[in-house]
């Protein structure tokens, strides 16, 4: 299992598309997240988050700051990720490459999810130190105090955000092993991440009430629900108190263990053709 | 030692589709097997069940003496329809990848570029490789658990004739280590030049096993006399009508070659002057278009 990991490790690892999805990432978060709400305490505004004000940006609010994008931009690109680790292998044609190897289909899942849970904790990781420098140099400009929130809450941020990077990601994976492909998997999930979910929220759950009931069972509003327990600034696309924290973490988790065993499922039994 | 592959009424349908049907087959150890047939004709649906890629819909298979799981491939390996790498990898980061998927030691890796002759290559990127040089990588992973058990699937499709040449010698070099090779093909070229026993696939069914000299067996007796029409005349009293074929002056008899002499006695008796007595052999296009109904993509 352990040498599957590694091989799964190297594959993503020098993979250029796979470190463009974290870089992208990145410039999105410290883009909504500081640069223009920076530019609308400045006077400028009407652009999404502008008028979110300095405190969402100092040091103390940094793990609201992180979370605020997974809802919505990190969680489509943590599917891509997802797809490209699983869906990559029907693109270049290389299950039955890595299968004749001898490992079992069980095993190489098993690897590829371990690969996407790494891939996803470095993704938060980084996106937690990118937050925490924009943060620092938002409180030296404007001249405030670091203030920076205490370990449990910092840990307890993290552990969110991997929770629903990992989830989106393995929605990914089962996609691409249900599709057996790649850009397919990645527009059908854009579509219902960037689109759907945000008109189930915003136009069908407002005048449907069992819409509005269904969603809470949604993955997409209960990890706008998490992300909106840890501080993520109201009024964030995808970001809102449908329930408690509690209950969104417990939803997600459980999304991800049924799209995890789903996808170990369908490969398990399907042809590789 | 245990039969390195066996089947028993392997079947494969998708929907109502048979693309292979009670396929019996039986690679003995040692030996290069050459799984012979038109395109389409099933090879690649039965190599992928014996690597485990493609359930069977009815049937069984031994690898190795083993049951069908990832045990069953310890010692096997494998190209299939061609090679598939990652692109964005080097050739030797390919192939350690692989490596740490067959649970062997990344040391082979070196091993096994050189047995394919790319060890200058190695550090390239796949995706700049040409297709021969991709066959030989295909090749090397092939090779990455010393197997007992080679698995090829056309091979050679691709390569220019240097490209055929060299892969058939390293198949030929690994078949007189020890290694079993299971081949397939549909070059009669190749199986004859490197097959011990031939098994002829065609619309999912075995239709014919044997070594390639028992293959090409069943030739035919050519006689060249004069006056040809009482010639024909007399062998047909003599063996039948049903067995004396041919136009103009050559006569064609499905005889075997013990009757030659006895032939040649009875016209002479009967005053017909014999020119040319002869055997011909057929050569195993012919035996594989007769066994296959004359679907034809052999070379």
């Amino acid at each position: 299992m352990l040498t599957n990991v590694r091989a799964e490790l190297v594959k993503q690892a020098r993979r250029p598309a796979i470190w463009l999805l974290l870089v992208i990432a990145v410039v999105l978060t410290i883009t909504f997240g500081y640069v223009i709400p920076f530019v609308g305490l400045n006077g400028a505004s009407g652009a999404p988050g502008s008028g979110r004000g300095l405190a969402s940006m100092l040091p103390d609010a940094v793990v609201g700051s992180t979370l605020a994008g997974l809802p919505v931009f990190v969680g489509a690109l943590a599917l891509v990720f997802g797809v490209l680790v699983v869906g990559s292998e029907y693109g270049f044609e290389t299950w039955k490459t890595v299968l004749a190897q001898r490992p079992s289909r069980e095993t190489v899942h098993a690897a590829k999810l371990v690969t996407v849970a790494a891939g996803t904790l470095l993704g938060i990781l980084a996106l937690f130190a990118s937050t925490a420098v924009a943060s620092a140099v938002v409180a030296s400009v404007k001249d405030q105090p670091m203030n920076w929130p205490g370990v449990p809450d910092l840990l307890i941020g993290a552990s969110a955000g991997w929770l629903v990077t990992t989830m989106w990601a393995a929605l990914g994976v089962l996609l691409a092993v249900w599709l057996r492909a790649v850009a397919l998997p990645i527009g059908l999930g854009l579509v219902w991440l960037l689109a759907v979910q945000n008109l189930l929220s915003s136009v069908a759950s407002p005048s449907l009430e069992w819409v509005a009931q269904v969603q809470k069972a949604m993955p997409g509003p209960n990890a706008g629900a998490l992300a909106a327990a840890l501080g993520a600034p109201s009024g964030t696309p995808g970001v809102g108190e449908i329930v408690g924290g509690g209950q969104g973490a417990a939803v997600v988790a459980g999304y991800l263990v049924v799209f995890g065993v789903v996808s170990g499922w369908l490969l398990r039994r399907r042809d590789i053709a | 030692m245990n039969t390195p592959v066996e089947t028993h009424g392997l079947t494969k349908r998708y929907g109502t589709a048979v693309a292979v049907d009670g396929l019996d087959i039986s690679v003995q150890a040692g030996e290069v097997y050459g799984f012979l047939g038109p395109n389409g004709a099933g090879k690649t649906t039965t190599l992928r069940m014996l690597l485990g890629l493609v359930r069977p819909t009815t049937g069984t298979l031994r690898l190795l003496g083993r049951e069908p799981g990832p045990r069953s491939l310890d010692r096997v390996g494998a190209l299939i329809e061609g090679p598939a790498f990652y692109p964005y990898l080097s050739a030797r980061t390919n192939l350690r990848v692989l490596a740490d998927h067959a649970g062997v030691g990344r040391s082979r890796v070196d091993a096994v570029l050189e047995t394919v002759s790319l060890t200058d290559r190695a550090r390239d990127r796949y995706a700049t490789y040409s297709l021969g040089m991709k066959q030989r990588l295909g090749l090397a992973a092939a090779l990455l658990k010393e197997p007992e058990l080679l698995i090829l699937d056309e091979p050679t499709n691709g390569l220019d004739p240097a490209g055929m040449a060299d892969m058939r010698g390293t198949i030929r070099q690994l078949a007189a280590e020890g290694c079993t090779v299971l081949l397939s093909s549909h070059l009669l070229v190749e199986v004859e030049q490197i097959c011990h026993r031939v098994g002829v696939i065609d619309h999912g069914r075995l239709v014919a096993e044997a070594t390639v000299a028992e293959l090409r067996s069943g030739g035919v007796l050519r006689v060249v006399a004069h006056p040809v029409e009482q010639a024909r005349i007399r062998l047909r009293a003599l063996l039948g009508a049903a067995l004396v074929r041919g136009e103009g002056d050559v006569l064609e008899l499905d005889v075997d070659t013990g009757q030659a002499a006895r032939i040649n006695a009875e016209l002479v008796g009967a005053g017909i002057s014999v020119s040319e007595l002869g055997w011909r052999e057929p050569d195993l296009e012919q035996t594989f278009l007769a066994l296959t109904g004359g679907v034809h993509d052999a070379d």
